[in-house]
This record gives structure tokens, C-alpha cells and sequence, in this order.
């Protein structure tokens, strides 16, 4: 036997699964696709005493309209129902870009939305393509329910703001706005892998082809995602140019801090951050070019 | 503590099958230590390598990353389903032709994941292939002929084989 011994239970219902959470608190863990959570158990490095297998609770899943211009989808939506979901694709049009660097798909099969944004890992692709569109997360408790932005969902490594007793129910994503492209980029040491670095980037022009909004967001490079939208300033009412890049790229690279890890230093990741933001926007912006 | 045992059925490769288990029993053992279908091997065991891969309701999944509770009212599909009462799967028989395997550990998982990838891509580029494999770890062959397998399996099944 790999994992330490849990005691598991089958939610037949949200609310279940919820009053089971409010009694066990960080003693039990969420099952969701598990494909973060069991190779942690059989580490041994995640050791809950009681496991609440959320799979069939079948109104976690799935996409639909959430308010004015945005969609709802379900926490326990799997990667693979997404990537065959055309119409959510062309409305968020960075997960097209990102999905297939998830893992493999044997994985994508099982992992979900929910579980990976709960996992919070700062090289995951999700994570960082959250807080680029500005998604808002949904919690639950037994006892309410609150929205998070995605910003302040991600405090630290591994690490967002879900309390013991809560569950991420499902996000709503902003659809892309007229006159915007959107583009996904990374590179890792072998196709599904991690990401050394990871940039989100999406480009809005105005009536005038001016830039007048530039979300940019990366993986990779942080203990969370990072909300480079800041380091645009140079793009802001300007016409998309070479020169205004390239200020973009040297400012979001002044403004990360990537730890090095084994397989990259710490300058090497600046380095891949700062190309594929340059390339990421120029792509962004060509779509929208493209589309018009 | 008291291990926590549960009673699941379930069905591989089209039979039936009942049995206790304890909850943190792993789909990958349980099928090789309690089935005994042994044709499923397990590599990493944290969901890397691929060797474990099964068909989860004909969708292919890593077994080392699902508790065998999980599998309680399911559908699973092993290696061991594969050939027919005809003689090998198409892929089966283009990884024989094409010497796609040495040690064969990998084989079982690359099998279950590119017949379902064959399936729902009759006529997939050599760049395709290369993706669908990307999950499963061969540390043999350097993969060309196992490419050049499943360019020759996805040509037999296009023409009409199962």
C-alpha cells in the first residue's frame, strides 16, 4: 500500500460533502480528477484522515452563462471536457493556448479545474491563466459562501485562501472582449512538464487601435502566479510597437523574482520569462489583427 | 486505526467482478495483485511514466492514480482485453512488425493510450503521434519505431481492421 491509511467517503451531495469538511477541517481532503493529490499520497507527503470523493456530485461540472459577460464552470469540470468544448474555447481563447501543456492526456482525462486551482501550483499553466482574465472563485462552507478574485486567491506556495472548512464550487471567467487577442506560452524541460516559465497575455485595442488594456500574467517564475499587468504601462495608449515591447519585456523581467531550480537558474528563467512575453504579446496582438 | 474496507464492483474487459477492498488500495495493485490481471505494470507509481495506463470508461487514465473505490460501477479496459478472438489489436500487431518494443515494461500502457488516440484519430501526422505519446515513458526504443508503429497501426485501421 502506497498512501498512509484514511478513512473514505463517497459526497452524495454538495452539502454532504460540505458538513463533512465543517467536522474534519484540515484533517480531510477533497477528491476531485486526484491527479495532484494521490501522487502526494503516495508519497506519503499528503496524509488525510479522511478522504470526501467528490466525483459524482455531478452539478460541479460542466460550463454555462454566469452573469453579463462572463462564464460559470464547474469545479469539478475535467481539462479533456474543455478541450473538446469549442465554444468555450473561442470565448477563452487562453485556455485553448494553455490546456495541452497540462501534463498528458491520461491526466487531462481526470484532473479538473477546481483541483488544480485549489492545488495552487506556481508553475502550474491555470493558475496564472486565472488571474490573467481576472477569474472570480466561488467558495462554500456549510455555513455560506463568498467570491475571491483571483489576485487575492493565491496567497503562497501552494498555498490560496480556501478556509479548512470550504470548497472551491466553480470560477466565472470573463469572455474575451471585442477587439482582443489572447495568447499562451511556455517552456518546460519536456512537453508536460512544469513550466520553467509560463506568460498569459492578453492584448485590447480601442476604436482607435490603441492598446487600452494589457492583462499579462505568468507561471513559473514565483511561489504564486504573477500578476504582471503592471509591467504593460509602456503599451498603454499606444500603438501596438517594437519599441513599447520591449520596455514591457524589460520591466516584467526587472519585476519577477524567480527562485532558480534545478533544472534552471535564476537569470535563465528571467531570461525565458522576458522572450516569451515578447513573443506572447506580439501573437496576442496578431490575432486580434487576424480575427478582424 | 481500522482498515477501512469497502465492496466494489465492477467490470474489466467485459466481465464482471465483486470485491472488498481497503480504501487506499491503488487501482494499479488491485487489478495486478487482486485480479491478477499482471499485465498492467506499474512504473513510478506518482502518475510520470505512463506504464499503468487503463481505459477508465474508454478513456485512458493512469491506474496508480485512482484508489481501486474508485472504480466501483465502472467500466475498466487492461492490456489483457485487447487482442481479439482473431489474433492481435492492429497496434499490437504493427508493434511486433515494427520492433516498437525491447523490455516491453512501457508496452502495456502505450498500447491502452494510442488505440483510444487511433480511434479518435484515424489519420493523425507524425508530429500527432509524438504528442499522444508524450506520456508514456519508453526507455528503450528512443521512440522512433514505436512512431512508425502506430503511422503503420492508424493505415491497417483506416482500411477496415477493428
Amino acid at each position: 500500500m502506497k498512501p498512509a491509511p484514511f478513512k473514505y467517503v463517497k459526497a452524495s451531495s454538495v452539502a454532504h460533502a460540505l458538513s463533512l469538511k465543517a467536522e474534519h477541517g484540515d484533517d480531510a481532503r477533497f477528491l476531485a480528477g486526484g491527479q495532484s493529490l494521490i501522487p502526494a499520497m503516495n508519497f506519503r507527503l499528503a496524509r488525510p484522515s479522511v478522504l470526501i470523493d467528490i466525483n459524482d456530485l455531478s452539478d460541479l461540472a460542466g460550463c454555462g452563462e454566469a452573469e453579463e459577460g462572463r462564464l460559470r464552470l464547474g469545479a469539478l469540470t475535467r481539462y479533456r471536457a474543455l478541450e473538446r468544448n469549442s465554444d468555450f474555447l473561442k470565448a477563452c481563447p487562453l485556455f485553448a493556448d494553455a490546456l495541452p501543456h497540462i501534463a498528458h492526456p491520461q491526466i487531462r482525462n481526470r484532473g479538473t479545474i477546481g483541483g488544480n486551482l485549489s492545488h495552487a501550483d506556481p508553475a502550474s499553466e491555470l493558475p496564472a491563466v486565472a488571474v490573467t482574465m481576472g477569474a472570480r472563485l466561488h467558495l462554500k462552507s456549510a455555513t455560506g459562501e463568498r467570491q475571491v478574485e483571483a489576485c487575492d486567491f493565491f496567497i503562497g506556495l501552494l498555498t490560496t485562501d480556501v478556509q479548512p472548512d470550504e470548497m472551491l464550487v466553480d470560477i466565472a471567467l470573463p469572455v474575451q472582449k471585442p477587439r482582443s487577442g489572447a495568447c499562451f506560452m511556455e517552456v518546460a524541460r519536456r512537453r508536460g512538464d512544469f513550466a520553467l516559465a509560463g506568460v498569459a497575455a492578453i492584448v485590447t485595442l480601442d476604436a482607435e487601435g490603441r492598446c487600452s488594456q494589457v492583462r499579462l500574467g505568468l507561471c513559473g517564475v514565483g511561489e504564486t502566479p504573477v500578476d504582471a499587468s503592471g509591467g504593460a504601462a509602456a503599451l498603454i495608449g499606444e500603438t501596438f510597437n517594437d519599441k513599447a515591447v520591449e520596455a514591457v519585456v524589460a520591466d516584467v523581467q526587472r519585476l519577477i523574482e524567480p527562485a532558480g531550480n534545478v533544472h534552471a537558474s535564476a537569470d535563465y528563467q528571467r531570461h525565458v520569462a522576458g522572450v516569451l512575453t515578447g513573443r506572447a504579446l506580439r501573437t496576442a496582438y496578431q490575432r486580434i489583427a487576424h480575427a478582424a | 486505526m481500522q482498515p477501512d474496507r469497502h465492496e466494489i464492483a465492477l467490470s474489466v474487459n467485459g466481465k464482471s467482478y465483486r470485491r472488498e477492498v481497503e480504501s487506499r488500495m491503488l487501482l494499479s495493485d488491485f487489478l495486478r495483485h487482486q485480479l491478477m490481471l499482471a499485465g498492467t505494470h506499474v512504473g513510478c507509481e506518482h502518475g510520470v511514466c505512463g506504464a499503468c495506463t487503463i481505459l477508465l470508461d474508454g478513456a485512458p487514465v493512469r491506474s496508480c492514480l485512482m484508489l481501486a473505490v474508485q472504480a466501483n460501477g465502472h467500466e475498466l479496459a487492461t492490456v489483457e482485453g485487447l487482442a481479439g478472438e482473431t489474433g492481435l489489436h492492429p497496434v499490437q500487431q504493427a508493434m511486433h512488425e515494427h520492433h516498437g518494443l525491447q523490455c516491453g515494461f512501457c508496452t502495456p500502457g502505450i498500447l491502452m493510450t494510442m488505440t483510444v488516440f487511433l480511434k479518435e484519430n484515424p489519420s493523425p501526422s507524425e508530429e500527432e503521434v509524438r504528442e499522444a505519446l508524450s506520456g508514456n515513458l519508453c526507455r528503450c526504443t528512443g521512440y522512433q519505431n514505436i512512431v512508425d508503429a502506430m503511422l503503420a497501426a492508424a493505415k491497417t485501421m483506416r482500411n477496415g481492421a477493428p
